[in-house]
């Protein structure tokens, strides 16, 4: 039975308020916090990359695992923000961590990445031991690029997040999960190369609105388990309107939904990672209580994880 | 405003908690009735309202954008 044993997550110093960033996009900083829930993200520096973010997310958790580098077996990236067509921030992940010569497996997924790059894990571990998953984004560096669309550039945020995941017992076993796809929207939410990103925002919200609440109740239905016999959520942190929306149509509080979007905005696949960094420590789940990780994105792609506190 | 016009207007002033008449090919969205967040729940209450389920595939929002569009729309259903 596969395991998640540690999160790690990295994040800039330089936070970007919403002062800051209404000033440059001419809006008001409350319109910002209404439409999203954000109240700051995180700008990384120049020199840092996807892979210099991914790296360093990486080591913290492979330090809260006490597991070296060179004992991972394979390394998942998942990044829509890379700097290049290939190869992938992967590679020089792996090769800053000092890892051995394991394969590497990058996905350009953005915000959907993350849990794709889990439900992948959750088979190799069979195969491979330690499976390292790092998603990383730089985002600002496609949503600040001209012409800048306010609606779409005041949400986004960089950083990193991590997981390790095997078949040694860790906080937090992998019960079941499900990933589905619909290309009839890819063009809804793309970053063409050289272009700004485009979002079709009201077909984002709309078919996430529906399509979130039934991939959990599909995936809790399976495990005949009611959305309320799950101790907490944590789904990619794109809008803290969308998620209110899904609890709401799970018929749960939405207190059992961990949100951190108010402080980084959205980091697109890294922001799952960087949550769930957060949440675990902070949750204080307990043996056999239940989780789900859950997210939605670019594609569309769309899934759930459902965990047992072990 | 025919019968059928008058139900949707009461559907996106239940969802929007508005009181308002926009004009049959008003743009819901650019005149600001209606908002992303607001539009799920006008397909549900229109799902609910005219007894049809509206596939994912369907669920472009400029279908949705005035109370003429929603109307051809439901006219599509049959």
């Amino acid at each position: 039975m596969p395991f998640l044993n540690s999160f790690g997550h990295w994040l800039p110093e330089r936070v970007v308020t919403n002062a800051e960033m209404s000033a440059a996009l001419g809006c008001e900083p409350d319109w910002i916090r209404s439409v999203s829930g954000i109240e700051e993200r995180r700008f990384a520096g120049e020199d840092d990359t996807v892979a210099s973010m991914g790296a360093k997310a990486a080591r913290n958790c492979l330090n809260a695992a006490g597991v070296e580098p060179g004992e991972v077996d394979y390394l998942i990236c998942s990044s829509g923000s890379a700097e290049r067509r290939f190869p992938g921030p992967g590679f020089e992940i792996s090769h800053a961590l000092g890892c051995a010569e394991i394969p590497v497996l990058d996905l350009p997924l953005a915000s959907a990445g993350a849990l794709v790059a889990l439900d992948l894990a959750r088979d190799l571990v069979r195969r491979y031991k330690r499976i390292l998953v790092v998603a990383s984004e730089k985002m600002s560096a496609v949503a600040m690029m001209e012409p800048v669309e306010r609606g779409i550039s005041m949400l986004f945020g960089d950083g990193a997040g991590a997981c390790l995941v095997s078949e040694e017992p860790g906080p937090l076993e992998v019960v079941d999960s499900l990933i589905a796809a619909d290309g009839k929207f890819a063009n809804d939410l793309a970053l063409p190369f050289g272009a700004p990103l485009s979002m079709n925002g009201r077909s984002v919200i709309l078919q996430a609105s529906r399509k979130v609440p039934r991939s959990i109740e599909e995936l809790l239905d399976r495990n005949d388990l009611k959305p309320a016999d799950v101790a907490s959520y944590v789904m990619h942190q794109a809008n803290l309107n969308l998620i209110a929306k899904v609890a709401s149509a799970l018929g749960v509080e939405s207190e059992r939904f961990f949100a951190n979007i108010a402080r980084y905005g959205n980091t697109s696949s890294a922001s799952l990672l960087i949550a769930a960094s957060e949440w675990l420590p902070a949750s204080s789940i307990r043996k056999h209580e239940h989780a789900v990780f859950t997210v939605f994105g670019a594609g569309f792609q769309w899934g759930s994880m459902l965990l047992r506190g072990a | 405003m025919t019968e059928r016009q008058q139900k949707i207007l009461s559907l996106i002033n239940k969802v929007t908690k508005k009181n308002e008449t926009p004009a049959l090919e008003e743009s819901l969205f650019e005149s600001g009735y209606l908002d992303s967040f607001a539009l799920p729940d006008l397909v549900a209450e229109l799902e609910d309202a005219f007894a049809i389920q509206i596939p994912d595939s369907d669920l472009n929002p400029r279908k949705f954008d005035s109370i003429e569009r929603i109307e051809s729309y439901l006219d599509q259903r049959g």
